[in-house]
């Protein structure tokens, strides 16, 4: 059952399904077909923005990263993110010194406004990256978050 | 810790409505080791879809990294009566969805 | 054990190191707390024990028990079936019982009363599981409707101001292996472990702070406590006998900070680091 659902999930799921396929890649890793599982699997901040397709996105003023100074606890890093360019069809988000770099990626419609809220853990203190996808061009911005507790030990 | 209810609010602002949800969910990274330093197994929600009167407005894709618990804050089209549904689905392939009509 | 004791020595030193945070220049530091005082304020919105409330809110009203009740009948102080802001009247002297009750102890009294479930039991629940997580849920529900309400204990009846005096002898009685009190760590200004703040619960603003942010949310191991696992967390960490759940050594202590910070208002539940 497990294996038919790699199986399953590997054909939506292009050059990463072919690694499940060919067995280069654990079988535990794969999830349900996220968009941007190859994009998840990465571990450095390079590596992931390649894989979201944001390689030397542009550095950018609209985009709206806000994020505390300094986190109390790295469990829980309240971050908000905004686009103020026309056309943003994705949001990603990034902690680069994380195991995985990648958090999360928000994609919307024109039903929606651009601006999310959520919360992550970061092991350390690191830069966040917000990276944006409007009108088919990527555009980031960045800040420097201090935790002075790390939120991976729980 | 099991995943457990999902509990949305919708504030009307003018054209658009806030929504603000709060799931329960372990969100495990899997890289974690219990007491015993056995590696406590990946848990997470991995997608989050909001639809407006049954049509997807917003999706999310979350890696184990978002908080425990998560909380999730994003703004809509929508106007009173509307139906805002929230759903999630994690890595274990378990879901949760939840409605809430707009006043 | 030998771990126990290498924790409780360096709480110890940490302890010792309040006064003496001298690593950075008080601009920094000032810099630093604002930046924390910053973070806790994003966080507090959303705070996760509204799932717990929520449920809670449905336990509230769902017959349970060998009696098949629900609580709805349940006098918190301000009459049978009263949630709004009662928790910020507690604890009160009741004349049904003719004790002082805190929320949980006044909770396992209706339960008992009212359900027909054995305080014994709820005693005996392993934290945050079978009855003792029942009761979480509950309290998160009450607490959240006394939210922003002004914090008012009743001290007017003799058997509060015993409990008041019972709550303050225990409040500075040195005890265990260190020969803590709870007056170490709470009964001074500008007392700090690492960069938490501790408050002065001997004054008002400080029990307020205290007495007013508990029961809440911990970020850090995603759990919601209770008062009465906030005390019991306290004689742990003083190394010394933990109290009995809902004793009236428990009570005692919470007349004795609720009292302090009467005036104060309730920001209840709190989301802690």
């Amino acid at each position: 059952m497990q294996r038919r659902e790699v199986l399953k999930a590997g054909v939506g799921l292009g050059v990463f399904g072919t690694l499940i396929a060919s067995g280069l890649v654990q079988p535990r890793l794969a999830h349900a077909a996220r968009q941007m599982e190859n994009a998840f699997q990465a571990k450095s901040l390079e590596e992931a923005l390649k894989a979201v397709g944001a390689s030397g996105a542009a550095a950018s003023n609209d985009i709206v990263l806000t994020a505390p100074d300094i986190a109390e606890n790295g469990a829980v890093v309240p971050i908000e993110l905004e686009s103020k360019l026309p056309n943003t069809e994705m949001i990603a988000l990034f902690v680069e010194k994380n195991p995985n770099a990648l958090s999360a990626v928000f994609h919307f419609t024109p039903e929606a406004l651009p601006r999310v809220k959520t919360r992550v853990k970061m092991g350390q203190s690191s830069d966040v990256v917000a990276v944006v996808k409007a009108g088919g061009k990527y555009y980031m911005t960045k800040k420097e978050v201090k935790v002075t507790l790390g939120g991976c030990g729980g | 810790m099991a995943a457990g209810p999902m509990r949305i609010r919708a504030k009307i602002d003018g054209e658009t409505v806030n929504v603000r949800a709060l799931m329960s969910h372990p969100m495990e990274t899997g890289l974690r080791k219990d007491s015993s330093g056995n590696t406590i197994p990946a848990h997470y929600i991995t997608e989050v879809t909001a639809s407006v009167n049954g049509k997807t407005v917003l999706t999310a894709e979350w890696s184990g990294a978002i908080s425990t618990n998560p909380y999730f804050e994003f703004d809509v089209k929508a106007k009173a009566g509307d139906k805002i549904t929230l759903k999630w689905v994690d890595n274990k392939g378990e879901s949760k969805e939840e409605t809430i009509e707009v006043k | 054990m030998f771990k126990k004791q290498v924790l409780a020595v360096s709480l110890i030193a940490a302890v010792w190191n309040i006064t003496s945070f001298g690593a950075f220049a008080a601009n920094d530091e000032d810099a630093r707390l604002k930046a924390i005082e910053a973070y806790r304020k994003q966080i507090a919105d959303g705070n996760p024990s509204d799932l717990l409330a929520m449920e809670g809110e449905e336990l509230w009203r769902t017959p349970y028990g060998p009696k098949n009740q629900s609580l709805e009948r349940c006098d918190l102080g301000l009459g049978p079936g009263v949630v709004k802001g009662a928790a910020a009247k507690l604890p009160r002297y009741f004349p049904d019982t003719g004790k002082v009750e805190d929320l949980e102890s006044r909770l396992m009294t209706c339960m008992e009363q009212l359900q027909g479930v054995e305080r014994q039991k709820v005693i005996d629940s392993p934290w945050r599981k079978g009855e003792k997580l029942r009761m979480d849920k509950i309290v998160a529900y009450i607490v959240t409707e006394s939210n922003g309400e002004k914090i008012e204990v009743d001290m007017s009846h003799p058997k509060m101001k015993e409990m008041y005096e019972l709550g303050k002898r225990m409040f500075f009685y040195r005890t265990g292996p260190f020969d803590f009190s709870c007056a170490t760590c709470h009964g001074k200004d500008g007392q700090r472990i690492r960069l938490q703040e501790l408050p002065n619960i001997t004054k008002q603003e400080g029990a307020a702070a205290g007495w007013g942010s508990w029961p809440a949310y911990r970020v850090s191991n995603s759990q919601f406590w209770t008062m009465q696992m906030r005390l019991n967390d306290c004689f742990r960490q003083q190394r010394t006998a933990e109290p009995i759940y809902g004793s009236d050594a428990t009570i005692a202590l919470s007349v004795y900070m609720a009292a302090n910070g009467n005036g104060g208002v309730m920001l209840t539940p709190g989301i802690k680091r």
